[in-house]
C-alpha cells in the first residue's frame, strides 16, 4: 500500500490529538499507563507535522476513556489538545481540553512551606494565564509554571 | 464601601479604590487618636501569633485598646493547644467562638487565607511566612501618602528583596498606584522573576540600580533588613551588609524631600546617625501602624 500509515486505528479507547510537541511523555505520566494499566497497548507519535501547530504529539490508549481529572491535567501542558473517544472504530465524542478559572486538589503546591502541605485541606489554585501555563496557590499565593506542574505527574 | 465581616489576608485581595478608602479611614482615626473612643467596646480581639513577635502584636492590641475594645490571645505557639497536636483549622474554629475577630500570625504561608476559610469572625494576617504582611504594607503606604500627598512616587527599596514579605507586598501597592520602582539588591537576594513580571502587568516601570544612583533618584528609600542565615558564607554576609548600610554620608546625594523608611527591627542596615537627619521617617512609620489598625479594626467590625 503506497500510503504512509504510522499508526493504526484502534477499536476502543481514546485518541488524544493535538498535543503540544514534546509534551507526549508527560501525558502518558498522567494517564499513568505503566503502573495503572500496565496490559494497554498505548501508542505515541512525537513530532508529527501538522498543518496547524507545525508539530505536535498523539497518544492513542486502547480499551480506556480519560476520567474528567486526567484530561484537566492534560489541558494543563497541552492546552490545544483534543480528545477522541473511539468505539468499535469510530469517534462517538470529540472534545477540546480545556483549563477551567479554578484546580481544586489536582496538584500539589510547589512550595514546601505551603499550609496546605500541613493541614487537611484540598489545595486551590487559581489559573491567572492559559497559554503558557500560570498558576497561582490560593493559599500560599505562590506561582507555579509548567516546569513546576510536570514534576508532578 | 463594604468591610463589615471581610477578611484582611492579602494586599492582592484590594482594589485601588479600597484601599484608598482605608488610607482615609485611618487619616480620620489618627485625628481622634486623643480622643477616648469606645467604638468597639464590648468586642474582643483574639492575637494568636504562633511565630514570635514584639511591634506587630503590641501594635495591633495597643490598636484594639484604644478603640475600646479587649484583647486575648498567645504569642508563642509552644504555649498553645498546637504543642498538643491541634491542627491549625481546629484552633482558629475554637477561638472565633471566643473573639469578634482574630489577629493570627503564622510561619506557613498561605495559614492565614485558611483560617480565614474556616472562621467565623474575621481575619487579619499579621504575617504568614514568608507571603502577605498586609496591614504593614498598608502603614508603609499611609506613610507614603502622609509624607507626600500620593502614592505614585519613584520609591527605591533596598536589602533582601528575594525573602522578605514586605517588599513583595509593597512593590505590588506601590505598582498599582503607577509608582516608579529603583530596585537594590546583593547578587542571590533579587526580586523573584514571578514578582517582577506581576509588578510589570501592572504596568509599573521598574529598574535595577546601585545605592548610589537609587539615592540620587528616589523620593522614597525603603531599606530592609540582610538576614544573617541567608547567606552559606559569613565572609559574603560582611562584605553585603557593608555596601548596602545607610549612613548620612550615603545620603549626602539625596533629593532634599528623600524620606527613608524601614519596616524594623534594624540591625544596622541604617545608622543611628540618620535618626537625626531631616530624612528619617521610621518612627513615624511605627507610629503610623496605630491609626491604620485602628481603622482595619473598626471597619470589619463595622463600627467605622
Amino acid at each position: 500500500m503506497e500510503r504512509d500509515i504510522r499508526v493504526r486505528k484502534i477499536k476502543d479507547g481514546t485518541v488524544i490529538d493535538h498535543i503540544t510537541a514534546g509534551q507526549a511523555l508527560n501525558v502518558l505520566k498522567i494517564i499513568g499507563f505503566a503502573e495503572e494499566f500496565p496490559k494497554t497497548t498505548v501508542t505515541v507519535a512525537i513530532n508529527v507535522p501538522s498543518r496547524k501547530a507545525g508539530l505536535k504529539d498523539i497518544v492513542k490508549v486502547e480499551g480506556r476513556e480519560l476520567r474528567s481529572e486526567e484530561v484537566d491535567k492534560i489541558a494543563l501542558i497541552a492546552p490545544k489538545a483534543t480528545i477522541n473517544i473511539i468505539r468499535d472504530y469510530r469517534v462517538v465524542e470529540k472534545k477540546k481540553v480545556s483549563i477551567p478559572h479554578k484546580l481544586e486538589g489536582v496538584l500539589k503546591c510547589a512550595n514546601p512551606n505551603c499550609i496546605t502541605h500541613f493541614e487537611p485541606v484540598k489545595t486551590v489554585f487559581m489559573v491567572e494565564r492559559k497559554d503558557p501555563i500560570k498558576l497561582r496557590c490560593h493559599y500560599c499565593e505562590r506561582v507555579m509554571g509548567e516546569a513546576e506542574i510536570v514534576t508532578q505527574f | 464601601m463594604e468591610f463589615e465581616g471581610r477578611d484582611i489576608i492579602s494586599i492582592r485581595d484590594f482594589s485601588l479604590e479600597e484601599i484608598r478608602y482605608i488610607l482615609d479611614s485611618a487619616l480620620r482615626m489618627e485625628a481622634r487618636m486623643a480622643e477616648e473612643l469606645c467604638l468597639l467596646e464590648g468586642r474582643i480581639l483574639a492575637c494568636l501569633f504562633f511565630e514570635p513577635s514584639t511591634r506587630t502584636r503590641l501594635s495591633f492590641e495597643t490598636a484594639m485598646k484604644r478603640l475600646g475594645g479587649r484583647v486575648i490571645g498567645f504569642s508563642k505557639a509552644g504555649v498553645a493547644s498546637v504543642a498538643k497536636g491541634e491542627n491549625l483549622t481546629d484552633t482558629i474554629k475554637t477561638v472565633a467562638n471566643y473573639a469578634d475577630v482574630i489577629v493570627m500570625r503564622h510561619p506557613r504561608e498561605g495559614a492565614a487565607r485558611l483560617a480565614a476559610e474556616v472562621s467565623d469572625v474575621p481575619v487579619i494576617n499579621a504575617g504568614d511566612g514568608s507571603n502577605q504582611h498586609p496591614t504593614q504594607t498598608l502603614l508603609d503606604l499611609y506613610t507614603i501618602k502622609k509624607e507626600k500627598g500620593r502614592l505614585d512616587v519613584t520609591t527605591a527599596i533596598v536589602g533582601d528583596l528575594k525573602y522578605g514579605r514586605t517588599v513583595h507586598s509593597l512593590a505590588h501597592a506601590l505598582a498599582m498606584f503607577g509608582a516608579g520602582l529603583i530596585l537594590v539588591s546583593p547578587p542571590g537576594l533579587e526580586m523573584p522573576p514571578e514578582v517582577l513580571s506581576d509588578l510589570r502587568e501592572l504596568g509599573a516601570e521598574v529598574t535595577r540600580s546601585s545605592l548610589e544612583e537609587a539615592v540620587r533618584e528616589a523620593e522614597v528609600l525603603y531599606v530592609t533588613r540582610i538576614q544573617k542565615e541567608r547567606f552559606p558564607d559569613p565572609e559574603e554576609y560582611e562584605k553585603v551588609k557593608g555596601a548596602y548600610k545607610i549612613t548620612p554620608e550615603t545620603l549626602t546625594k539625596a533629593r532634599e524631600d528623600l524620606i527613608v523608611m524601614h519596616p524594623l527591627p534594624r540591625v544596622d542596615e541604617i545608622s543611628p546617625e540618620v535618626d537625626l537627619t531631616r530624612h528619617a521617617r521610621y518612627f513615624q512609620q511605627v507610629r503610623n501602624g496605630i491609626p491604620v489598625r485602628m481603622a482595619l479594626l473598626a471597619l470589619v467590625l463595622g463600627a467605622e
